[in-house]
């Protein structure tokens, strides 16, 4: 069994209309059994990005402090807050400076641009990015995710719509992966707010 | 002296001195993705007919959906040369029954023979698995799912294949009405055509073993019909 999918977990991001979402599942366990169903597994860097950290679950807490650390280093001597971009160029380099001892860690980011256009990217755990503009997922639920919203998503969804998108498509794939689920959370992030909920998926 | 597993029996050495080993193995997977949907009084099998090995297509056109002569229809996925026979195998017998009965084997007869049949080959499986689909005795769509040994189970719904896994939650969502506020309920065909597309068009995007057509058999009361549709061929 890899370490990547010794503690499971699911994590997907959506672009929308002026607007983006991301969301993960809340279950800590080691292999099959589980320990925890309100595990952070996505973090917000400002209110304009969050990030979800897929992987083994002590390297991400490792990288979200991490990531805690370099961003306010950023804050304070650039005296502003970083954009999506750079926060994904940051992500990529932190990886990459592991590269022969890497972070069993793959992160999506959510993020909303100046413009108020939406940013997505994810890498892989050397810090290899991409910048799709559908949807980002990572995870031991990456197949069934892919298959939900390959056929669910659609361009230009207003924030209800995109919320209601993306918790269907992360509730119906986690249930046929047996190591992730037990609840969400879902995060809709658009110009003047971010919109937080939680959802009780199959608690089983 | 030690027990050797894979005794070198012509002696042959490399240029270290080291005996060469010789492994064969008997199964390969050919890819390929087979769906099937229960209605009130029909049901949907289909399946693309990419044929691949490895990075490799075979062909774009072997179909993996078989009409067998009882009006059932039986759709394989996993190694192709094993589910050529399998099928062999299977209409023979439906044909040895006919002769014998002097009627077609029921759907829901045949899908207990299959069991039977891939559990003969318990310790040397067929490397197929199987979905069956068929109208029943009281004329109701029927989806019978296996596994290579014979694990068999009456499903409303089914995906098998390379695409399995991005499909078969599409189908809990659509078909089983999953984390919807509404009954479950059978789908039209008109639905179930629509949702079977819909599905294939998804995977063929992700998944480099499924493309090229989709052939979609329409099982009714009446008769069997099939549609074919194009998919991506990259």
């Amino acid at each position: 069994m890899s370490i990547m999918s010794y503690n499971g977990g699911a994590i997907v991001a959506m672009k929308g209309k002026n607007c983006v979402a991301i969301a993960s599942d809340r279950r800590f366990g080691v292999q099959a059994l589980t320990l925890t169903h309100d595990f952070q597994k996505v973090f917000e860097i400002n209110d304009k990005i969050y990030i979800g950290l897929g992987g083994l679950a002590t390297d991400v807490q490792t990288l979200s402090e991490t990531f805690r650390y370099r961003v306010n280093m950023y804050n304070l001597k650039e005296e502003r807050e970083i954009q999506p971009k750079t926060f994904a160029h940051l992500v990529s380099s932190t990886l990459y400076e592991k590269r022969f001892g890497p972070y069993y860690c793959e992160p999506v980011i959510a993020g909303l641009e100046k413009d108020g256009s939406p940013f997505i990217c994810s890498t892989d755990l050397i810090g290899c990015t991409t910048f799709p503009n559908d949807f980002v997922v990572t995870g031991t639920a990456e197949q069934q995710l892919y298959g939900m919203c390959e056929s669910l998503w659609e361009p230009n969804l207003e924030p209800e719509d995109l919320f209601e998108i993306i918790s269907q498509a992360l509730l119906n794939a986690v249930d046929r992966d047996a190591v992730s689920g037990w609840g969400a959370i879902v995060h809709v992030i658009t110009e003047d707010k971010v919109i937080t909920r939680t959802l009780r998926g199959r608690m089983d | 002296m030690p027990y050797d597993p894979h005794p070198n029996h012509e002696g042959f050495l490399n240029s270290v001195g080291s005996p060469i080993q010789h492994r064969f193995n008997p199964h390969t997977d050919n890819g390929g993705t087979t769906l099937a949907i229960a209605g009130k009084d029909f049901c949907l099998v289909a399946g693309d007919t990419r044929q691949s090995e490895g990075y490799s297509i075979n062909t774009r056109y072997a179909p993996k959906v078989h009409e067998l002569s009882n009006g059932s229809v039986l759709a394989t996925s996993g190694m192709y040369a094993d589910s050529v026979n399998l099928v062999l195998n299977i209409e023979t017998r439906l044909e040895w029954y006919k002769h014998k009965h002097n009627k077609t084997m029921s759907a829901t007869a045949s899908a207990q023979m299959l069991m039977t049949v891939l559990y003969q080959k318990r310790f040397f499986p067929y490397y197929v698995f199987n979905i069956l689909g068929g109208v029943d005795e009281k004329g109701e769509g029927c989806v019978f799912s296996y596994d290579p040994v014979g694990c068999y189970r009456r499903e409303t719904y089914q995906a098998h294949g390379s695409s399995a896994a991005l499909i078969q939650p599409f189908l809990d969502n659509q078909c089983g009405a999953k984390h919807q506020n509404i009954k479950e309920e059978l789908l039209t065909l008109d639905q179930a055509m629509k949702i079977t597309k819909d599905a294939f068009a998804s995977a063929t995007e992700r998944d480099i073993y499924t493309g090229d057509y989709l052939e979609i058999f329409v099982i009714k009361k009446s008769g069997v019909t099939k549609h074919k549709f194009d998919l991506k061929k990259d």
